[in-house]
């Protein structure tokens, strides 16, 4: 149960709307995402949009999604459960609201076409100026509220205020483009551009690992594990991935050769970082941990699963020989959509189903149990057919002497197809999951006198 | 001991140092042209409507953007397809691709952006050079 320094339900639902949002999007990108799958194979129909709009909505949506998710948690758990009152509350409902109505606005670009920047920002500009005020607003509150506390500060504190001062970089960043110096030399906008987006990655990866180092702690008790050396050896090198790691996504540019070679050595880095995950992993397993808090352990445990098939082939694609292959290919998809959805997605339904488990103590049974386990399964099973499909129809394309683009085109047709239809199942698998969370964390599902109402 | 501990914050402020020096040498001579060519004001224009459009939502530049379309480094520079083939799509789209209703000096503009980062780069994965130690050296 929630141990909150005050019993007041603003309190107690303090973030809880922000993941509610969250799992909206969740719920509204793998619908676009599968809208997109079928315009792709068959451009002819949904005529009323074109995959240039559909595919920004399904990005942006994702995006979203994570930071939603993460920020929610954030605001939820320094209150209730570091015993740190928000240093400025009213700004936590100020920034919803702006989210929100923000959101429409890039919604309603895309549907009229309006475009301005690109790939996880594709919306005018403009648009981005509430976003940047109320993430202010949001460092300002946290950081304060982290500057209270009393005890040496885990590692979670430091990955969240690493992910939002770096989010707020690169998200600049990516606006560097809007500056003559930048845009006049295509070059360098472009090389920038990516290296926004991946340390963009990079700061959200901070925020969700943040949270799962949080989610952990929580589950097992152990209130040592987020301040030992190890973990903060592994903040380290997440914090150098963020600030290099960007680079395998320009190899093909013709930037500068040691920007390039950097982001290969750093990449290759993290084999070490992978030994040491596996042999944690190995070691994590206890009984008490697969018994309390189930559904949000099951989640954590899947995404370890996820961790290691990801960097795996993170690994693989940062070696320039490989990538030389590989990029430009759905094998990249492949990589995108497992980090997203077997790692963040995983990690941050751990953090959802804590907050419900929590919140909602017995009352979370039922229905809603049973379908977030069901769903979780499902989304699991066909997430394996999911990148499957993708890596070979990805090494089908790089490996593979073609005619032209098209006849490339048209030979991994069955492999979409399969990709399509396992698409359905991880949908139907994810729904379930928004569905059973967001029934329970609406405020009927879980006050006080509810969940006493539901032990009697 | 209350909050972050000293060297915990040293180290925290190294690398955001470091990354800020870092970031000034990508902006700088990491990305500087030396000898490439420097973009026309029509290719400047260009690589606008290309982010206007979101073009990048389903084609490619440098191995980078969508994979609804092609990749678009060397449409321009490759002898078979050329700047009348490129144009001719772009004027009337295809069933994957919408007509986007673009005047004809925007077209040249496309064409010029397009002519330029071919003429900067080369995106061919089986024209790279792959060395013993797992790097490729791309022709410029």
């Amino acid at each position: 149960m929630v141990q909150s320094n005050t019993n007041d339900s603003t309190c107690r639902r303090s973030g809880v709307n922000f993941v509610i949002l969250g799992l909206m999007s969740l719920g509204g990108c793998v619908l676009m995402g599968l809208l997109g799958a079928v315009k792709y194979l068959y451009p002819e129909a949904l005529s009323n949009f074109e995959f240039h709009q559909l595919r920004p909505i399904h990005v942006s949506l994702a995006v979203s999604w994570i930071f939603l998710a993460a920020i929610g948690g954030i605001y939820h758990y320094l209150p209730n459960y570091r015993n740190l009152t928000l240093t400025w509350p009213k700004s936590m409902h100020i920034h919803f609201w702006i989210f929100v109505v923000t959101g429409l606005a890039i919604l309603g670009a895309y549907l009229m076409g309006n475009f301005g920047g690109r790939e996880y920002w594709a919306y005018p500009p403009a648009l981005s100026i509430p976003i940047f005020a109320t993430w202010i607003m949001f460092g300002i509150n946290i950081c304060l509220t982290m500057k209270k506390e009393k005890e040496p500060w885990p590692v979670y504190y430091w990955m969240w205020m690493t992910g939002i001062i770096f989010f707020f970089i690169t998200f600049s960043e990516a606006h560097l483009y809007l500056i003559p110096f930048f845009n006049e030399n295509i070059i360098r906008e472009t090389t920038i551009q990516w290296k926004s987006y991946g340390a963009l990655v990079g700061s959200w990866n901070m925020l969700v690992y943040g949270t799962a180092m949080f989610v952990m702690e929580r589950i097992s008790g152990d209130k040592q594990m987020a301040h030992t050396n190890q973990a903060f050896l592994l903040y380290i090198l997440a914090f150098i991935a963020l600030m290099i790691g960007w680079s395998h996504h320009v190899y093909a540019v013709p930037s500068a050769p040691w920007v390039r070679m950097l982001g290969y050595i750093i990449s290759m880095a993290e084999l070490a970082i992978l030994a040491k995950i596996i042999w944690e992993w190995r070691q994590s397993l206890t009984p008490n941990q697969k018994h309390a808090h189930l559904i949000s352990y099951r989640f954590i445990f899947a995404s370890d699963i996820w961790v290691f098939l990801n960097l795996i082939l993170a690994i693989l694609i940062s070696i320039p020989a490989f990538n030389l292959f590989s990029h430009g290919t759905h094998i990249t998809v492949a990589h995108a959509m497992g980090t997203t959805i077997g790692i963040n997605t995983m990690i941050l339904m751990g953090s959802v189903f804590l907050i419900v488990e929590e919140l909602c103590g017995d009352r979370f049974a039922g229905w809603h149990r049973s379908w977030a386990n069901q769903g979780f399964w499902i989304s699991n099973i066909s997430l394996v057919v999911f990148l499957g499909a993708l890596m070979v129809a990805g090494s089908m394309e790089a490996f593979i002497e073609w005619e032209d683009f098209y006849e490339r085109a048209e030979a991994i047709v069955p492999m979409l197809l399969t990709f399509s239809i396992s698409g359905v199942g991880l949908i139907a698998g994810l729904w379930m999951i928004v569905v059973a969370a967001i029934s329970m964390l609406m405020p009927a599902a879980n006050e006080p006198e509810a969940i006493q109402a539901g032990a009697e | 001991m209350k909050g972050p501990q000293p060297w915990r914050r040293f180290l925290f402020l190294a690398l955001f140092v470091s990354f800020f020096f870092y970031s000034a040498s990508v902006y700088t001579s990491g990305t500087a042209l030396n000898e490439g060519p420097v973009a026309s004001d029509a290719a400047l224009r260009g690589q606008t409507l290309f982010r206007e459009n979101n073009c990048w939502a389903c084609h490619q530049i440098y191995g980078l953007g969508g994979y609804m379309g092609p990749d678009l480094t060397n449409v321009i520079n490759n002898p078979d397809l050329g700047p009348e083939y490129a144009r001719m799509f772009i004027e009337v789209g295809t069933d994957r691709m919408p007509d986007f209703q673009l005047s004809d000096s925007e077209i040249d503009d496309l064409i010029a952006y397009l002519e330029y980062v071919g003429a900067a780069g080369n995106y061919n994965p089986k024209k790279g050079k792959v060395t013993w130690y797992g790097t490729v050296e791309y022709e410029r």
